[in-house]
């Protein structure tokens, strides 16, 4: 767990960076510090590593105040993940990914095999380790960045915009990857970035920050879209919150009901909606792993509004009517608000 | 009468004669004279270009020495000099090291520069202490900046040793008084051929010595 504790960066000029924060990241958890530039968001994450020290407060890192630590023992026990991934570029990616291994002293052989399994476990080819950073695209820098800061298999993660400069479908497969490579490590995961929308997605806990360094709100993504602090919270948001905020609540408990003869079958699963003009589109969703964002979405690509729930075989468990549809979003959690 | 451009037989009779102006021997001292002072001002650019690359202060005020330095006449620089250390080839090494210095210590700072900020502070955020940083991470992305500044010095010092002629320690530059004197221009075709010779030999161990240093940067440019 990483706590801050009345923590403030004041610069010499007066310029104050982080305003009294306080918080607890929760280990195993991705917490994200997301808010507009000037916020204070990166100055925070690099106090943790004590890249920056703090002025007033402490950081506790399960417990220890880290400026207890000497900073580059302290480092090598955090993993780094920086925007433009920040490769060394005379070195091969293998010894790239095990340089924190290299600084801790093991021996070349282990340090090699542990980046070849990391850069497997990244999702890259084992061709690419004798490569140099020039050589990948920039998806696969950030990936080999990932890597690297694995390495040495540290409990804290800590990830700078490590996004923000790939293009949106590439940005899109990194952050499946981290969710999935997340459900595997369970690492203390602490990620600035200044897109909601990426925040929403990959925390656990989303901590919105102001300018001047003050915390406007600490909670998770779905309270944060249902109930934001205050109206910067509202505004930064931004549009189509109510929509977003469905993401976070499953479609489990949706009233489903039997699927009507108009909807035409083939071998148990869906194939159109009968009509006077032939077969009209439907939309699917699972209720067992989808959201009522998905259950919404199937209702609005479907001809007639209903929408059609399937088990993870593609096979009809029945249909969702636009007034249960209705109910099950007016009753999720926080609908009636907000 | 009509003499040729080029006696052959003049060159194959003072190749290795044994005196002190043997064509070989002149060869030599130009090598020794030339590359000296650009080992010389490496050692000492490192120190100062770092120095200057890490407090920006200092750099304004010691480019600005060292090009008064390069602006004044190698003939001034002798003479001033011939009253410590003499006819010897320390008075043309200690000017020519001094020109290296211009070139090298711009070419250390650049090289800090082109070290990318975020490459700095990952190498930082990963636990390497600052001297640790420098050599393993800095001075290795420097490198290819570093051996550009080099290799101008190299040419440059081939070229200015000639100079020295003048106190009668110029490597292969008395073969052009020698010609002058006399009138003949063999010695004189011989000096120009042998020093290009030497330049263009030396620029092209540099670049061998870039490749194998650097694979990562020629890489990147056949890229």
């Amino acid at each position: 767990m990483i706590t801050f504790d009345g923590v403030t960066k004041r610069y010499a000029d007066g310029t104050v960076a982080v305003d009294n924060l306080s918080l607890e990241a929760a280990s195993g958890t991705i917490t994200v510090f997301v808010g507009p530039s000037g916020c204070g968001k990166t100055t925070s994450l690099r106090m943790i590593n004590r890249m920056i020290d703090a002025t007033q407060g402490r950081i506790l890192l399960d417990g220890q105040d880290v400026k207890q630590i000497e900073p580059s023992t302290l480092r090598r026990g955090i993993g780094y993940v920086i925007q433009q991934a920040g490769l060394f570029p005379h070195r091969r990616i293998v010894d790239n990914i095990a340089t924190v291994p290299y600084l801790l002293g093991w021996d070349r052989k282990k340090a090699r095999a542990r980046a070849m399994e990391l850069l497997e476990r990244v999702g890259l080819d084992a061709k690419l380790a004798r490569r140099y950073p020039f050589q990948l695209s920039g998806g696969q820098q950030q990936r080999v960045g990932v890597a690297r800061a694995l390495a040495a298999d540290p409990p804290v993660l800590l990830m700078d915009e490590p996004f923000s400069a790939v293009d949106p479908i590439v940005r899109m497969s990194l952050q499946e990857e981290l969710l999935r490579l997340q459900s595997e490590l369970h690492k203390t995961i602490v990620f600035v970035t200044h897109d909601i929308d990426e925040a929403v997605k990959l925390g656990d806990t989303v901590a919105v920050f102001r300018v001047g360094g003050h915390l406007a709100q600490f909670s998770d993504p779905a309270t944060l879209l249902s109930e934001p602090a205050d109206d910067f919270v509202r505004e930064f948001l931004g549009r189509d919150r109510g929509i977003r905020r469905l993401s976070f609540i499953p479609a489990a408990g949706v009233e489903l009901s039997p699927p009507p003869p108009e909807l035409v079958l083939e071998d148990g699963k869906p194939v159109g909606w009968k009509s006077d003009d032939g077969l009209q589109p439907y939309g699917s969703f699972n209720p067992g792993t989808d959201s009522l964002r998905a259950a919404l979405d199937a209702s609005l690509l479907s001809a007639n509004g209903i929408a059609v729930a399937v088990d993870g075989d593609g096979k009809v468990l029945g249909v969702l009517a636009r007034e249960a549809l209705d109910g099950a979003i007016s009753g999720g959690p926080g609908a009636a608000r907000g | 009468m009509d003499e040729p451009l080029v006696r052959w037989d003049w060159i194959a009779r003072n190749w290795d004669n044994g005196s002190p102006l043997a064509i070989r021997t002149l060869l030599e001292n130009h090598v020794v004279m030339a590359f000296v002072p650009v080992v010389l001002g490496l050692v000492l650019a490192l120190p100062l270009g770092l120095a200057c690359a890490r407090w920006r202060l200092l750099y304004q005020p010691v480019t600005g020495v060292m090009n008064i330095v390069y602006a004044m006449p190698s003939l001034a620089l002798f003479s001033i000099l011939l009253s410590v250390t003499g006819l010897t080839q320390t008075t043309v090494i200690i000017p020519l090291t001094l020109f290296s210095l211009a070139v090298l210590i711009p070419a250390v700072v650049d090289g800090m520069t082109s070290v990318p900020d975020h490459v700095r502070q990952s190498a930082t955020a990963m636990g390497f202490r600052p001297l640790r940083r420098l050599v393993l991470v800095e001075l290795p992305i420097a490198t290819p900046v570093v051996l550009a500044g080099v290799r101008v010095a190299t040419v440059a010092s081939i070229s200015l040793v000639s100079v020295g002629a003048l106190i009668g320690q110029g490597g292969l530059g008395a073969l052009f008084t020698d010609g002058w004197q006399r009138q003949f221009y063999t010695p004189i075709v011989v000096g120009i051929a042998l020093i290009v010779l030497l330049a263009v030999f030396a620029d092209l161990l540099l670049i061998a010595l870039q490749r194998l240093l650097t694979p990562w940067s020629r890489a990147r440019r056949s890229a």
